[in-house]
């Protein structure tokens, strides 16, 4: 039952196409090893009872810090506005022109079953000039079946084996579709969520998109200022890569430390930005390391040694170790980041926050933004508000989505909520 | 015999006004280069016995002497350099095998010097190490995939504990070593020096072959043990005495070839650490007679761990040499929880000259192109990587760690701390201050209690340092480092040499 032999097996299958002449992506410069740091707004709102609200409220919050963009990136995550199709990858893609599209739809229609496909709708915005194609998809994998029939027994697999299988595939798919510069850029390819994304103000990208027709349970957004005078549509963010999507302001130090990281495990950077070694990482301990979400921030933004140091000695034993083998994917320099992901939505500071973020409540909406001003715009009477500390991550889950305690290490896990509480109450759950 | 030009090195130049003959430099010189005239009241010096170790000119009370590179000169000749005639006369006259001592000392490049570090500005802020945490804790051994967690049930509760699946590592509070230097090839007192500094700095020194000696036990949890081809002093006690053991297959100063102590060294003290009768040669063979393949290295590795109870990180100790990184890999696929790798400019106490200068390759090659294997193999995380072969300054230290390595062993550079003067002369057992010889009159000389001072002193100012740089590069914590060569930028080297070092020539952006 290995489904990765079958994904190798594909995946020989698209190198094969991959003879046909590749037209050279004019975007090329963009991605040639350069790394384009950036400073950032940063603003998301989920609602935890996973109730739709339009993108209005996203595009006010985000517009209210339009100072701290510069025209050259902007973009947004929504959750839960596929509904009709919520079982099936949404595919956002960039195309550089019809050839490129020609060209990439081979790939597409060998992989998968499209059951729908159009032009993302926009609208004309002055400010937003040259856009790319933009064009979406509804996909089912195809041929998993046939890696299917290398089980013992139909009786092995299971939904959950055959979504990883799929998740497995549908990532290495994206990652080598990506790698590969033929001017064509897969932006977002989660379920029941989709990033827009592009060059110019958030809350002009918000315009062009339509965003007020869409509803979504989770919102996430962001405007950039590049330090590069070029803006590329690929390089905006969110960035995106199957459920997951992240908003990121900061630049990281680490960058070639992570890299290599997440490339041991074959995951191939791009697109030249910081912000997609996070999606990685993510994805990398979250989806197939199964780490709890609750201890991602031991990992990204990892507590010093000293106040590892006087813990409670299994505690801090198990932060040592965990410190110790995930060092590699300790994130230093400046960030704050908003993930999102189907289920929840995540914000997290590096550990000395040398980059903003505040978060409020209110009945069942969470706000994190750069400023507090864009929390204020849209949210002028919070029920609380708080500034994070550094490495405390604000995390949210839609309600009946928290991910379950398995019985047993129950013990152990109200010990941790008890010692650890000094260090940083988000420990509660630490070993799911 | 022909007539010969061996002419000496260095010249004495003594200031008469300044001289009150005092002898110091007498007493001091146990190369007798210094003789009282007690006819005439004056001190008269033979520049012939002059190795240029300075211990009169930095001991003389009125700084009279002056030690001064001799300036007659063979004629002029790039192929034909004084060296060459002069081993040639050497040799001709002895039918010996030259020796020397200390790190190859020719002008091959030393790519540390064509490296440059980073800094941040404005897009990314620097931090001050002075106010905000800095952390560069090492830990050396075999990380695993992943983290895995077992529940275990203490007996006869209802307690669970979580086993981690983490194998020992060796924690450091710098990424700095000291590297393997025998009792024998260097004095006890020296030895005491490495270890008290490392057991108070919290770092690990390295009993190289020599065994260990009793008065050293204490410091274990700061001891590497080595287990070299020779296996002197090497027992299950010995093995379990430290907190790591290293296999030694071979040094950057002598790639390929063993090593042999004369029996007059042998005295009793290093006979009971060694483990051989008083005044015997002790002689190391070139390979391990166990070890003639990967496999057998393997089975080594394990016969170990065995008798460690697998509570210990074992390493494998090689030179760098051309095929360095596919034998890296294979050392990890055998089982090696860390790799000691020693660049050809490494030091030692007794070398022939011409393998010393001739043979091996730099480390910053070496540790670029192995990291890059590993990497590519998807084993880097396997191992810890800890280099050598001329480390001089914590710049040395933090381009290593940028190019990929776990930690940098340092032996030449302690040895200065303790005041070596590198006049590479440890092979005749004379050092005049007192650390590569046995001789009581002059290791007395070296106080361990001083030593260990400079040697902490000088961990001290290497991390401050190191904390200043990557502050500076906007990082807080060594790992992110680690292997991060976006931080590093060559001048003036050529494409070839960029891409074996991985990195961007300066002047390229991300």
């Amino acid at each position: 039952m290995d489904y990765k032999n079958y994904i190798k097996k594909l995946n020989n299958e698209f190198s094969a196409v991959n003879q046909a002449p590749v037209f050279k992506n004019k975007h090329e410069k963009y991605v040639s090893g350069y790394r384009v740091p950036s400073g950032c707004a940063v603003f998301g709102i989920i609602n935890e009872d996973g109730q739709l609200f339009d993108g209005r409220m996203v595009i006010d919050g985000i517009a209210m810090m339009h100072d701290r963009s510069n025209g050259l990136g902007g973009g947004f995550a929504a959750y839960g506005i596929y509904p009709q199709y919520k079982n099936e990858y949404a595919f956002h893609v960039f195309y550089d022109d019809s050839i490129a599209r020609k060209e990439a739809e081979i790939f597409l229609h060998k992989a998968f079953k499209i059951l729908y496909a159009d032009e993302i709708p926009t609208q004309k915005v002055k400010s937003i000039s040259s856009p790319p194609i933009i064009a979406r998809y509804f996909l089912r994998p195809k041929n998993i079946s046939i890696e299917l029939e290398g089980f013992e027994s139909k009786n092995d697999l299971n939904d959950e084996i055959i979504n990883r299988a799929e998740e497995e595939f549908v990532a290495s798919f994206v990652s080598n579709f990506n790698a590969d510069p033929g001017g064509s850029y897969i932006i977002s390819s989660g379920k029941n969520m989709g990033i827009f994304k592009g060059v110019g103000y958030p809350e002009d990208i918000g315009e062009f998109y339509k965003l007020d027709d869409y509803s979504a349970y989770i919102w996430t957004s962001h405007g950039r200022f590049p330090t590069n005078s070029t803006g590329w549509w690929g390089g905006a963010h969110p960035f995106g890569f199957l459920n997951w999507s992240v908003v990121h302001n900061g630049e990281i130090s680490s960058y070639g430390t992570n890299k290599r990281f997440v490339s041991g495990f074959g995951y191939k950077c791009s697109f030249s930005t910081d912000t997609e070694v996070l999606a990685y990482l993510f994805d990398l301990l979250v989806r197939k390391h199964g780490i709890s979400l609750y201890l991602i921030n031991y990992i990204l933004a990892a507590p010093f040694w000293d106040d590892i140091e006087i813990l409670p000695e299994d505690i801090k034993e198990f932060l040592k170790a965990l410190r110790i083998i995930y060092g590699r994917a300790l994130v230093n320099g400046p960030f704050s980041i908003v993930v999102g992901n189907n289920n929840f939505m995540y914000a997290l500071n590096d550990r000395i926050k040398l980059r903003p973020l505040v978060a409020a409540k209110k009945g069942p909406l969470t706000f994190v933004s750069s400023e507090e001003s864009a929390i204020r715009k849209v949210c002028t009477n919070p029920d609380a508000i708080w500034n994070p500390k550094g490495g405390e991550p604000v995390m949210v889950f839609i309600k009946g989505k928290e991910p379950a305690v398995k019985s047993g290490i129950k013990i152990k896990k109200e010990n941790f909520i008890e010692s650890v509480s000094s260090l940083n109450s988000s420990f509660a759950g630490a070993l799911e | 015999m022909a007539l010969k030009l061996n002419q000496s090195e260095f010249e004495i130049v003594r200031d008469k006004g300044k001289c009150i003959s005092c002898q110091v430099c007498v007493r001091q010189c146990s190369n007798d280069v210094h003789e009282y005239d007690e006819d005439d009241g004056t001190v008269l010096s033979d520049n012939s016995k002059c190795v240029g170790c300075h211990r009169c000119e930095t001991l003389c009370p009125t700084g009279s002497i002056k030690i001064k590179r001799r300036e007659s000169e063979f004629k002029s000749n790039a192929n034909w350099t004084a060296e060459h005639l002069k081993n040639i006369y050497k040799q001709a006259e002895t039918g010996g095998v030259v020796l020397t001592s200390m790190g190859c000392d020719k002008p091959y490049p030393v790519y540390w010097d064509h490296i440059l570090f980073n800094a941040s500005q404005v897009t990314n802020p620097s931090i001050d190490p002075l106010r905000e945490p800095m952390e560069i804790k090492t830990f050396i051994g075999r990380k695993p995939d992943r983290l895995e967690l077992k529940p275990v049930r203490e007996s006869g509760s209802n307690i669970i504990r979580f086993k981690n699946n983490l194998e020992p590592q060796l924690e450091l509070s710098v990424p700095v070593l000291f590297s393997a230097m025998s009792y024998g090839s260097i004095s006890l007192n020296a030895v005491k020096s490495l270890a008290k500094a490392a057991s108070e700095f919290g770092t690990f020194y390295n009993t190289g072959e020599g065994g260990l000696h009793k008065d050293l036990r204490g410091y274990g949890n700061n001891t590497i043990v080595q287990v070299a081809s020779g296996r002197f002093g090497v027992d299950k006690d010995y093995l379990n005495s430290g907190a790591a053991v290293e296999i030694k297959i071979g040094q950057g100063a002598k790639p390929g070839i063993g090593g042999h102590l004369p029996g007059e060294k042998v005295n009793y003290d290093v006979s009971t650490t060694r483990m051989i009768p008083e005044g015997s040669d002790a002689i190391s063979p070139a390979p391990h007679h166990d070890i003639y393949s990967i496999e057998d290295l393997s089975q080594l590795i394990y016969a170990l761990k065995e008798a460690t109870e697998y509570k210990k990180p074992v390493g494998v100790k090689i030179s760098a040499v051309h095929n360095v990184a596919p034998i890296a890999s294979g050392i990890v696929r055998a089982g090696a929880d860390f790799i000691s790798i020693d660049g050809f400019r490494g030091g030692t106490g007794a070398a022939p000259q011409v393998i010393r200068d001739n043979v091996g390759i730099p480390i910053e090659l070496a540790l670029a192109a192995v990291d890059i294997r590993l990497r590519e193999e998807g084993i880097r995380h396997k191992v810890s990587l800890i280099v050598a072969g001329s480390i001089r300054s914590s710049a040395d230290v933090i381009k290593a760690i940028a190019l990929g390595a776990d930690a940098v062993y340092i032996g030449t550079a302690a040895l200065v701390a303790l005041g070596c003067h590198l006049c590479q002369k440890c092979y005749t057992s004379k050092c005049n201050w007192g650390i590569a010889t046995q001789d009581p009159y002059l290791t007395k000389r070296l106080n361990p209690e001083i030593g260990t001072r400079k040697l902490i002193n000088l961990l001290t100012a290497w991390s401050h340092e190191i904390k200043e740089m990557l502050g500076g590069a906007g990082i807080n914590a060594i790992e992110s480092l680690r292997g991060n060569r976006e931080h590093l930028r060559g001048v003036g080297l050529n494409e070839k040499e960029l891409s074996i070092l991985g990195i961007k020539h300066a002047g390229e952006a991300w």
